[in-house]
């Protein structure tokens, strides 16, 4: 009896140990997001005026006024928050069939890998908002000489950089039938390689994490039963990649959404009209729109993928 | 010559070396089609950077000669000296590292602290504590700027603010909001980090600490002196993450109105003006030349860093916890 009261102290006084050592984050979660989170919805639902004397602020309930405006006022809110989403969901698909692809080339040993490895992820280092605008200027200038770089430029750069005549294969490709909607995909991926590029550092690295913990010995056993280099990848890389194809599918949604336009309308909306009620409206619809993207597509993957333990 | 042919004749006559011909044939195309797929991506990546290295070194002349690709006739320094007087460079450069290195050092303390803490010890609620830090990771920093904007505009922790001196105290254009969201554990992507730390501190085997502590370690003594150092992959990992998203974070600098003689990215986001209005160039191509050399000298010691730690930071990335 006396024993297991002494274990049970020591397990408490565990357990406030560990408190301890969380504590710090716990108190900032508190303080910063939980309360934040409260007055975002508050805003919201509030006309929100600055009392530009004594500072501080004063709100008046509104109601919905907030979102009906949002919605049926606003003269870009529901086109730039349907654009996003459209990208998203182009984006984040080609971003992770694109670092897993890389990540298999990346993760064989072969001479110079420690160079082409330092390359991939130079972009996760370079990826502040002011260099990334000058970049992207910078690889449409690249196309077509310093001095063409109008901007008409930068959107066909993908057409004109190779020299040969993009509507000619599109069209031949139409004529062979290919659907017009797989066009515009494959179409649409191709322009945006740049930005696919840029933003699929993060989730390389996850991926060769992934590949490198995978024990050699499953190979060996596929190896020995016979399995073609195609079955191997089907039967035991993929499968044990697939938890972590999760977390990069996660981590891609939240990356892109932080990145998309909503997110700049709803910074100019409180940062330059001052405007905060609406702003709020924004970031909460786009906030929950990703969340409920978020939980729909994870648990979506999360029914298929296979948990080696 | 009918030698030669009789020899490739037995080869395709000869089950096994047809095989093994067919075979290195595969093999050849396959490490030519990935060393086409490398380049050609390494390119893409690469030719922006290149890019704006030449634009930096181009003269007014260059920019406007349709003749010239890649290679500047007359290349020239006269944009870097310029921009460097623009940017007060040297000194901001300092002070941006000096910043940036701190709220790094904070960051692996404390996120290290808190991922220790939820991979070692079992306390109630632990699980739902958990997933409060996948939510902070979740939630995007704009749905909560404003509050936070506010809060620290009247900074007033307690009422103790008030009760000295009578007002709430601004912090807006200091660099203290963003320290005291680091020291909180919230600072630019501290979830994150709080989530690599857990998962390498997981995979530690459980023998070290219990070492520790028969030989009569405290349980700080053993995070500091043993964990910590055991951990060494992912702290250089948190620790080139931080500090080159600290550097380059523009987010919280613009929220909380930190000023640019901190903040060096700032100043690359008004060089444009600055060179329009104090020296009077107005051509948009010219001042793209003078742009893309101060982003030269703004990413320079980032890429030194980088080339610096980057064996270490990718093998630790590899060894350390982003995988559970």
């Amino acid at each position: 009896m006396a024993k297991k009261k002494a274990k049970l102290s020591l397990l408490q006084k565990r357990m406030r140990t560990g408190y301890l050592f969380i504590l710090p984050w716990f108190i900032g979660f508190v303080l910063f997001y939980v309360r934040s989170l409260i007055m975002t919805g508050q805003f919201a639902f509030s006309e929100l005026t600055m009392n530009a004397g004594e500072g501080g602020y004063s709100l008046t309930f509104t109601g919905l006024d907030n979102f009906i405006y949002a919605f049926r006022a606003h003269a870009t809110f529901k086109q730039v928050l349907t654009t996003s989403i459209g990208n998203m969901l182009v984006d984040v698909p080609l971003i992770i069939f694109f670092s897993l692809f890389m990540s298999l080339l990346l993760n064989k040993k072969f001479p110079g890998r420690f160079i082409v490895r330092a390359i991939f992820f130079l972009p996760i280092i370079l990826n502040a908002d002011a260099i990334t605008a000058a970049l992207e200027l910078s690889a449409a200038m690249m196309n077509g000489g310093i001095s063409t770089m109008a901007t008409e430029v930068v959107e066909n750069a993908t057409a004109t950089s190779s020299g040969m005549s993009m509507d000619y294969f599109i069209d031949l490709f139409m004529s062979l039938g290919i659907p017009t909607s797989l066009l515009d995909y494959v179409m649409a991926a191709v322009a945006r390689i740049n930005d696919i590029i840029s933003a699929s550092g993060v989730q390389i690295i996850i991926f060769i994490a992934a590949l490198q913990s995978i024990t050699p010995s499953m190979y060996e056993v596929a190896k020995i039963e016979g399995a073609t280099g195609y079955e191997t990848f089907w039967k035991v890389t993929f499968p044990m990649v697939m938890p972590h194809i999760v977390t990069n599918v996660v981590y891609t949604i939240i990356d892109n959404f932080a990145r998309s336009e909503v997110v700049e309308l709803a910074y100019d909306t409180a940062f330059t009209q001052f405007n905060y009620g609406l702003s709020s409206v924004f970031s909460l619809v786009s906030t929950i729109i990703t969340c409920i993207i978020l939980v729909v597509v994870v648990g979506f993957i999360q029914k298929k993928t296979f948990y080696y333990n | 010559m009918t030698q030669y042919l009789d020899r490739v004749a037995k080869t395709f006559q000869d089950e096994d070396q047809r095989k093994s011909l067919f075979n290195d044939v595969k093999n050849l195309l396959i490490s030519i089609g990935r060393i086409a797929i490398l380049v050609g991506v390494s390119y893409v990546i690469l030719s922006p950077i290149i890019g704006i290295i030449v634009n930096s070194f181009s003269s007014n002349k260059d920019a406007v000669n349709p003749m010239v690709y890649v290679l500047p006739h007359e290349p020239t320094l006269e944009k870097y000296k310029l921009v460097i007087e623009r940017m007060d460079y040297l000194p901001t450069m300092l002070k941006d590292l000096a910043y940036s290195a701190s709220l790094m050092v904070l960051q692996i303390l404390v996120c290290s602290m808190v991922g220790y803490g939820f991979a070692r010890f079992n306390f109630p609620l632990k699980s739902l504590l958990f997933g409060f830090v996948v939510v902070m990771i979740v939630i995007p920093g704009h749905s909560i700027m404003l509050p936070l904007y506010m809060t620290f505009k009247e900074f007033d922790p307690l009422g103790l603010a008030t009760a000295i001196t009578g007002a709430p105290i601004n912090l807006m254009g200091t660099p203290i909001p963003m320290y005291i969201m680091t020291v909180f554990g919230c600072g630019v992507r501290s979830g994150l980090y709080i989530y690599i730390f857990n998962q390498f501190f997981r995979g530690l085997p459980k023998e070290i600490e219990e070492a520790a502590f028969v030989d009569g370690a405290g349980v700080w003594y053993t995070y500091f002196r043993i964990m910590l150092v055991n951990a060494m992959p992912s702290v250089i990992t948190v620790a080139v993450f931080s500090l080159v998203w600290q550097f380059n974070d523009t987010f919280y600098a613009n929220l909380f109105l930190i000023p640019e003689n901190i903040v060096i990215s700032k100043k690359i986001s008004s060089l444009q003006m600055v060179i329009a209005n104090v020296d009077k160039i107005l051509e948009a191509n010219i001042q793209e030349l003078y742009l893309d050399a101060g982003i030269v000298l703004v990413i320079l010691p980032i890429v030194i860093i980088y080339c610096l730690l980057q064996r270490h930071f990718i093998e630790g990335v590899e060894r350390s916890g982003i995988v559970g």
